[in-house]
């Protein structure tokens, strides 16, 4: 095995002594000066209703008020995957909270005051807020114009429909795979929304100068797709991409949430009104939920047919989800997962359909684990109860049926390389698998509960990505990329990578955050996959550095440049041993020959990153034929939890989950993603509830209501494991682990609540209450689904 | 507006606020304290956490009129000089991701080992319960605190 000097090392975090200090700037800590203005939002109270009038007059009024602006200053469209969002609501309003007008004042209190003088009279249109109420054929359309918004090729919105995006799969037979079933189990799941929660909430401040520049500075996971979506948004208003610049620095929490365009574009177009002046669009929690993007509702039907010894023969779904009245983005969840909906499992015979569709409750779109999660809950659910309903042990199971390196995944590409029966294997161990304990309580249960689980990221086939690195006079280095810390460990990954190379103390290194003036492209810190795409292209500039180094070296001493290497910051060669070039020496400054000239020049390096073989050129009636995906992460999660019969309380007495990392780049920080992400995901089924009035209205938009773990409801004991079964074009062997950390911890509740109890609870989430009701009542199955409330 | 004074980080400083002026706005905005973050406005998440008086409180919930002639000390006042040992603890564990919840989390687990300089594990965990974290899953932050609290005793 290659022995490495920096990769595989637990090396301490680059930013945290910034964020311990409080050094840490995030955009609310950077000083915008007097000029600055406030903006406040006037919200839409319906779910659906037509704009008949807006009234700004006795808002202008108001000393301190600069401007109000409304749908009409800004007519423009925008999206990431298709363009069906306003900047403003233009003529209708689709969720309560939407954005209908803007008061711009000199300090916030002012502003609230005047938007509560904005007028604007509605007239009601009937809602609908149930996915599968929406698709009736007399449901209210909330997108009259559907069949002619832009989109990219791979969406199928279906015109006079709320279907936005149709994903349909076919392999095999799957009528022929349910005959030759020994047995079939089909039901359908439910999955309700959740939020974020970054406990930074979303803000962006835009100033258009008087030069006509406009900067944006934004808590992003995008600052360059942010930037195209600006440019492309306010294009009418002659912006091209060099006069608009985002400014990223430390984002307080991502998770999917500050990925593409939201609130973002307000602030952008706010600050061409009131040039020469910051303006500050920052969202209050409540807004945080119901303004930004929440996690799509879904209700799966699934049915999967096996024979007697366990092999699945067929694997039928439907997945009908709510996006939410804009699915620019959320589209692409149900694409994306609809694509991997099996999950890791070798299926010869699949049929998949999901529908992206359009209702009034707030935008949904992407969350970490991007749909992964949701279909992961009915399937590992589903697999289970089969396994178990057939007499086979679920471990057992799941290792026949798992994918391997090779095995062709529903959409008819090859599997990459894999750790899936490695992690099962070393998961069930951790857990003693087949060890059935009892509880000393005798009013609890103990139960275990197992799943496996996969995650493509999910992007356009073409995307790419690039690192600049520069060296400074004291051989020091600057790594400049564009792809964003959002806590996971980018920045000190990123020097790892490139260090590996050019030999530069870790503590040497700086790797700044992205600035689109300064910093080289890179689409989105999205899809878990910028360790991956960033870290080859950090690999590639530090090997264009070091070969210069050796071009430079050659120059002035005429070594062959195959016997030159690095080794602790200095330049050595293999055939003269008493060689040793600092590169402090000569990597800015050059080195100085016999005759007193010089060679070389300040070292700088480049590098991009784009995979060539990825394209989503499927057949849009089976999906076959493309390779939408570069690959895909493993891993499985298990979890022994002790219930208590009569209040139906959790206690999770340890959790397991390991995840084939490729590489562990950094092994801290992946065991940390999976400490944290199993957590982030065990809150969705067993702490977050989120609830909506019988008009769409959430009625939770608040830490008090809305219950994220706190640290009194952590797992007794968890225990991160890493596999590693390299990826063959991934930095060092690495590709990226952080969103499928919180994949697995759904299902893995459900079936150890079953084992436990004898509850199978359908719909998330997996509440005390709804336990201790199935239990009083005596009821095996649950599917109570109480997202929203009935009057 | 009225004037208060207060001892925010071992020094004398001033401030002219209005009655409703919250604390976490005037120390952020007038005082510059930007360690101290704004994240839920009701006292739920523990993000604007400072000492007053050498007691954790939430700053969102607090008028800043309340602070005249009290002592106030952030994350600023504990990074002066040289770091302490909990933030030590927390670098080399690499506690925080996001870090927006670091600030406060850090009062807090000070105030916490300053009251009880030995906790246990369940101390910990209650201690700081008022605290929320979206990232870390909270491990690392209880990794964090019991070993600075060994550190201050090997220093001893």
């Amino acid at each position: 095995m290659e022995e490495f000097k920096f990769i595989g090392k637990s090396v301490k975090r680059l930013d945290e002594k910034e964020k311990v200090t409080g050094a840490a700037k995030y955009v609310d800590d950077i000083e915008f000066g007097p000029n600055l203005l406030y903006a406040e939002i006037i919200e839409s109270p319906h779910p659906h209703a037509l704009i008949k009038s807006i009234d700004t007059s006795e808002a202008e009024k108001i000393e301190g008020v600069v401007k109000v602006v409304t749908g009409k200053d800004f007519p423009y469209k925008f999206g990431l995957y298709m363009k069906d969002r306003y900047i403003f609501a233009q003529d209708k309003v689709r969720f309560i909270g939407e954005q209908v007008a803007a008061v711009i004042a000199r300090d916030p209190r002012t502003a609230q005051k005047a938007a509560k003088l904005v007028k604007v009279e509605y007239e009601l249109l009937q809602p609908v807020f149930d996915p599968i109420e929406a698709l009736k054929e007399d449901a209210v359309i909330i997108h009259p114009d559907l069949g002619n918004y832009p989109h990219v090729p791979w969406f199928f919105p279906k015109g006079g429909t709320n279907i936005t995006h149709r994903l349909k799969l076919r392999k095999g037979n799957t009528e022929k795979g349910f005959k030759d079933a020994d047995f079939i189990l089909e039901d359908t799941y439910r999955v309700p929304r959740y939020a974020h929660c970054c406990l930074e909430t979303h803000i962006a401040v835009g100033l258009l100068d008087y030069s006509g520049r406009l900067t944006i500075w934004a808590s992003t996971q995008s600052p360059y797709t942010q930037r195209n979506l600006f440019a492309d948004a306010l294009a009418p208003l002659g912006f091209s991409h060099k006069d608009i610049r985002v400014i990223a620095p430390y984002v307080g929490g991502g998770f999917g949430g500050k990925a593409g365009v939201t609130m973002e574009i307000i602030a952008a177009a706010l600050a061409t009104t009131v040039k020469g002046h910051p303006v500050k669009v920052m969202w209050r929690r409540d807004q945080e939920f119901y303004n930004t993007y929440m996690r799509q509702q879904v209700v799966t039907k699934i049915k999967v047919g096996v024979k007697k010894d366990g092999i699945i023969t067929a694997f039928e779904m439907a997945n009908y989800w709510d996006a939410g009245p804009y699915a620019e983005y959320g589209a692409n969840v149900v694409n994306a997962s609809g694509l991997s909906a099996t999950g890791p499992y070798r299926i010869q015979n699949v049929t998949i359909d999901s529908y992206c569709i359009y209702t009034n409750l707030p935008a949904a779109g992407p969350y970490r684990g991007f749909g992964y999660s949701e279909m992961s809950f009915s399937v590992e659910s589903h697999m289970t109860r089969i396994a178990n309903a057939i007499g086979i042990d679920q471990v057992e199971f799941r290792r026949k049926n798992g994918i391997k390196e090779g095995d062709t995944v529903a959409y008819g590409a090859p599997m990459n390389p894999n750790g899936l029966l490695e992690a099962i294997d070393k998961v069930a161990d951790e857990i003693n698998w087949g060890e059935k304990e009892e509880s000393k309580d005798p009013n609890k249960a103990i139960g275990k509960g197992l799943s496996i689980f996969w995650k493509a990221p999910a992007m356009p086939p073409n995307v790419t990505t690039s690192a600049f690195i520069k060296f400074n006079e004291d051989g020091s280095l600057n790594i400049l990329v564009s792809g964003m810390e959002l806590g996971q460990g980018y920045l000190t990954v990123m020097a790892q990578v490139a260090t590996e190379i050019l030999t530069v103390p870790i503590e040497k290194i700086r790797v700044e955050l992205p600035d689109t003036d300064r910093n080289p492209y890179h689409w989105q810190t999205v899809a878990s996959h910028v360790t991956w795409a960033s870290g080859n292209a950090v690999k590639r500039a530090a090997l264009e550095m070091r070969d210069k180094i050796f071009e430079v070296v050659h120059a002035a001493y005429h070594y062959d440049k195959d016997s030159l290497y690095l080794e602790d910051e200095k330049v050595k060669c293999k055939l003269h041993s008493s060689f040793e070039l600092p590169l402090k020496d000569f990597v800015i400054n050059g080195i100085q020959t016999k005759d007193g000239t010089y060679r070389g020049g300040a070292i700088v390096g480049s590098g991009s990153f784009m995979p060539e073989f990825t394209s989503a050129k499927q057949d849009p009636e089976t999906s076959q034929g493309g390779h939408p995906n570069v690959h895909y992460t493993v891993g499985a999660g298990a979890v022994k939890i002790e219930v208590d019969k009569q209040t139906g309380k959790i206690r999770i007495l340890k959790a397991v989950e390991a995840v084939d990392a490729g590489k562990a780049i950094n092994p801290r920080n992946v065991e940390h993603q999976i400490i944290g992400g199993l957590l982030q995901g065990l809150a969705t089924v067993l702490c977050e509830d989120m609830r909506f009035d019988e008009n769409g209205k959430i009625l939770n938009p608040n830490f008090t209501d809305y219950k994220i773990p706190t640290f009194l409801d952590i797992p007794d004991e968890v225990v991160p494991i890493i596999v590693e079964v390299p990826q063959p074009d991934g930095p060092f062997g690495a590709r990226g682990i952080a969103e499928h950390t919180m994949i697995p911890a759904a299902p893995i509740i459900a079936n150890a609540v079953e084992d436990a109890v004898g509850v199978r609870v359908k719909a998330m989430p997996i509440t005390a209450e709804k336990i201790a009701m199935a239990i009083a009542d005596e009821k095996k199955e649950v599917d109570d689904f109480l997202m929203i409330m009935k009057k | 507006m009225k004037k208060i004074s207060f001892i925010l980080n071992g020094e004398k400083r001033n401030a002219y606020v209005e009655p409703n002026d919250l604390l976490v706005d005037v120390l952020r905005e007038k005082l510059g304290m930007h360690s101290i973050k704004y994240a839920c406005g009701r006292g739920d998440c523990g993000a604007c956490t400072i000492l007053l008086n050498g007691k954790g409180v939430r700053s969102c919930i607090i008028l800043a009129i309340e602070a005249d002639g009290q002592e106030i000390l952030t994350v600023e006042g504990l990074s002066k000089d040289k770091l302490t040992s909990l933030q030590e603890s927390f670098i080399d564990h690499g506690s925080f991701q996001c870090g927006f919840c670091a600030s406060g989390m850090i009062m807090s687990a000070t105030e916490l080992l300053d009251k009880n300089p030995n906790p246990t594990e369940e101390e910990v965990k209650e201690g700081l319960s008022g605290n929320l974290c979206r990232c870390t899953g909270y491990t690392p932050i209880i990794d964090a605190v019991l070993d600075a609290k060994k550190r201050d005793v090997d220093k001893k």
